[in-house]
């Protein structure tokens, strides 16, 4: 166990590694620092003299080294917009957009355990069938077109839900603030997480039916009808634990995929996220925001990953822990 | 699947004993024409995207209009509503117009040649690339194949789309946007390349890992072939199945991608759009009540992407190659 934990940590390490390289070539060649401090009225000597006072000159080594150290500190530059420590300005919109996510997981969470449980138990059923020609129908929407045709039918036609922003907040701790907590905040809520939960929902409707009609073909489901067992009881205690040791590995890599669709997602419905942020620095050239984005989205990434495939580690027994062959 | 894998040539000195028959009729008694014939889904799925790609191929044919002919547009004929919109429409622009005053329907099939093309572009990148390592690591195995395949591992970790949004945002702020717009075309097809090669790499390393203990692997290294034409002379053509079958449905990801992007502002520009362009361009309107602009090239996005993804489940079905899970 010690093994495989210290291998994931590694691989975790290695991998924001290269994100940090990534990362600095960004800083290094995306836009000049100098301009945005002193404008363009300064002379040739004066700037050379600030780009050596600054380490601008140092070889590329230093630089990186002094860029890992802030980096640990949590220094990751001063945005040129917003003239505040970027990693400040993203961890303020981190909240707005874990809630998104958060909103769509729990969507995802109680619609497909039961849709793929079912389409799998009674696969012949008329009501599985439309399952799953509808998940196949929402494969196939971009994520952007299932956004605008809720804002088009639901706020625009029907004036039913706000179509923009996140509505009222509660100021919870740490300054997080919360649309969970008011109906106003729900409401906006509603749209921007179906849409985000749209793109996965086919998917792990499918992968839980493809799953549990696996199980049910295996050897201690057959034996439990042997027994004699309730039904019900061999569908969700039996079959259904083994269902979702598959799932949560795939699970754990779409939380990180849905954090990328979050910038689609709020582009559409202009919601003041991270990923809405990070087009606008895009647009903006904002280059010390667009290098925290990177790095803390990197650090979700990473950080999904190496929780979930250990905790697959713990929760599954027959997995490989120390990498033997 | 016999164990060879020469493709029969048709031998002119015709011995009575088997007189190969040609491809078509082996094609036609296949277990693939025979499901065909019965799955009234693939025939409707295939037609129409047989039909996308006439539209595509002949675009400057079919349009009315050229859309990037600045002298066929007048701005005075913008966001006219559909001609069998009650609305005033006008006879000449059946789909009506979008925001610039572009014929929508001309609009839409050059769309759709570019949303193609990149989609298959992309997808060939990806097969070369994915098919490479893929049979590179399978094949040698051992310590080559598991430094590939950690790194294919760390690649699908991070989404596609945050890779291309990433890359593409990066480029587009250090190209600035006038040299991007002309070399977008080119970027999407590299970035949705090569973010995507692991589903290839991953399928082609399985199904040659199952190959490489058959028996004419072996038979082909005792004749002493080198290492790589039975690389790709021998096994790969018996992994051909599950890469017909990822091909569909990575193509219809690749197009799903593309739009994505150009939606985003990173993809196409405006002024040579592709179908996601053209959806984002109509969002702007949309409030206002202009909802052709962009429900229509939503409307044959959506039908595009979907035959591919019903051609591709069908073809799973059929050929039923064991994929790589997970």
């Amino acid at each position: 166990m010690i093994a495989f934990f210290i291998k994931r940590l590694a691989q975790a390490i290695v991998v924001m590694f290269v994100i940090s390289i990534i990362s600095f070539s960004i800083q290094d060649n995306l836009g000049d620092p100098l301009r945005e401090m002193v404008g363009q009225s300064v002379s040739e000597a004066e700037r050379q003299q600030l780009r050596d006072e600054l380490g601008l000159n140092d070889p590329f080594l230093v630089q990186y080294g002094r860029f890992v150290k802030n980096a640990l500190q949590g220094d990751l530059g001063t945005s040129y917009f917003f003239k505040e420590p970027a990693l400040d300005v993203i961890l303020a919109k981190l909240p707005a957009t874990l809630e998104l996510v958060f909103g769509a997981s729990l969507i995802i969470i109680f619609l497909s355990v039961p849709l793929g449980v079912y389409s799998a138990i009674n696969p012949q059923s008329l009501f599985s069938k439309a399952v799953m020609g509808l998940s196949i129908v929402g494969i196939s929407v971009p994520v952007f077109l299932t956004a605008i045709g809720l804002i088009y039918l639901f706020a625009i036609e029907l004036n039913w839900m706000p179509s923009y922003g996140r509505g009222e907040t509660v100021d919870m701790f740490w300054g997080w603030e919360s649309g969970f907590f008011t109906a106003d905040g729900l409401a906006h809520l509603v749209l921007p997480c179906v849409s985000l939960a749209s793109i996965m929902l086919p998917l792990f409707i499918r992968l839980i039916r493809a799953e549990m009609m696996e199980v049910l073909q295996s050897e201690y489901v057959k034996f439990a009808w042997a027994k004699g067992l309730n039904p019900r009881r061999i569908y969700f205690l039996h079959a259904l634990k083994n269902t979702m040791l598959p799932v949560i590995t795939v699970g754990g890599v779409q939380i990180g995929t849905m954090v990328a669709y979050t910038i689609l997602t709020e582009t559409v419905f202009q919601w003041p996220g991270m990923g809405f942020l990070f087009l606008e620095a895009i647009n903006r050239v904002d280059t010390p925001l667009i290098v925290a984005y990177l790095i803390v989205v990197g650090a979700i990434f990473v950080i999904t990953n190496t929780i979930v495939d250990l905790v697959y580690g713990l929760v599954n027994p027959t997995v490989n822990l120390a990498g033997k062959k | 699947m016999s164990t060879t894998n020469q493709t029969p040539t048709p031998n002119p000195v015709a011995t009575d004993m088997d007189k190969a028959p040609s491809l078509w009729e082996r094609f036609k008694d296949s277990h693939v024409w025979h499901s065909f014939t019965r799955d009234r889904v693939a025939q409707l799925s295939l037609t129409i995207f047989m039909g996308y790609v006439i539209m595509a191929l002949f675009a400057p044919v079919i349009a009315p209009f050229d859309p990037y002919d600045p002298t066929q547009i007048d701005i005075m004929n913008s966001e006219l509503p559909p001609s069998w919109d009650e609305d005033m429409g006008d006879d000449q622009f059946w789909l009506g117009t979008d925001a610039q005053g572009r014929d929508l329907w001309s609009t839409i099939l050059y769309g759709t040649r570019i949303s193609l093309t990149i989609g298959i572009c992309a997808v060939l990148l990806q097969a070369t690339i994915g098919i490479i390592i893929g049979l590179i690591a399978g094949y040698r195995g051992g310590r080559v194949d598991s430094i590939l395949m950690r790194f294919a591992d760390v690649q699908l970790s991070f989404s596609t789309m945050m890779v291309a949004i990433v890359v593409l945002a990066v480029f587009q702020a250090s190209f600035g946007t006038e040299l991007y717009q002309d070399l977008a075309m080119l970027m999407l097809v590299l970035v949705i390349g090569i973010a995507e090669w692991p589903q290839y790499a991953r399928t082609i390393r399985a199904s040659v890992l199952a190959e490489k203990k058959k028996e004419y692997v072996d038979a082909a290294r005792v004749m002493g072939l080198g290492q790589i034409r039975i690389m790709f002379r021998h096994i790969l053509p018996n992994t051909l199945s599950p890469i017909l079958v990822i091909s569909t449905v990575q193509v219809a990801n690749a197009i799903i991608s593309e739009a994505s992007l150009s939606f985003l502002g990173l993809g196409m520009p405006v002024s040579q759009p592709s179908l996601g362009s053209l959806i984002s361009s109509g969002f702007e309107y949309i409030f206002s009540g202009t909802w052709w602009i962009t429900v229509i090239p939503g409307l044959v996005l959506v039908v595009l992407v979907l035959v591919m993804n019903l051609l591709g489940d069908w073809l799973r079905d059929v050929l039923n190659p064991k994929l790589y899970k997970g």
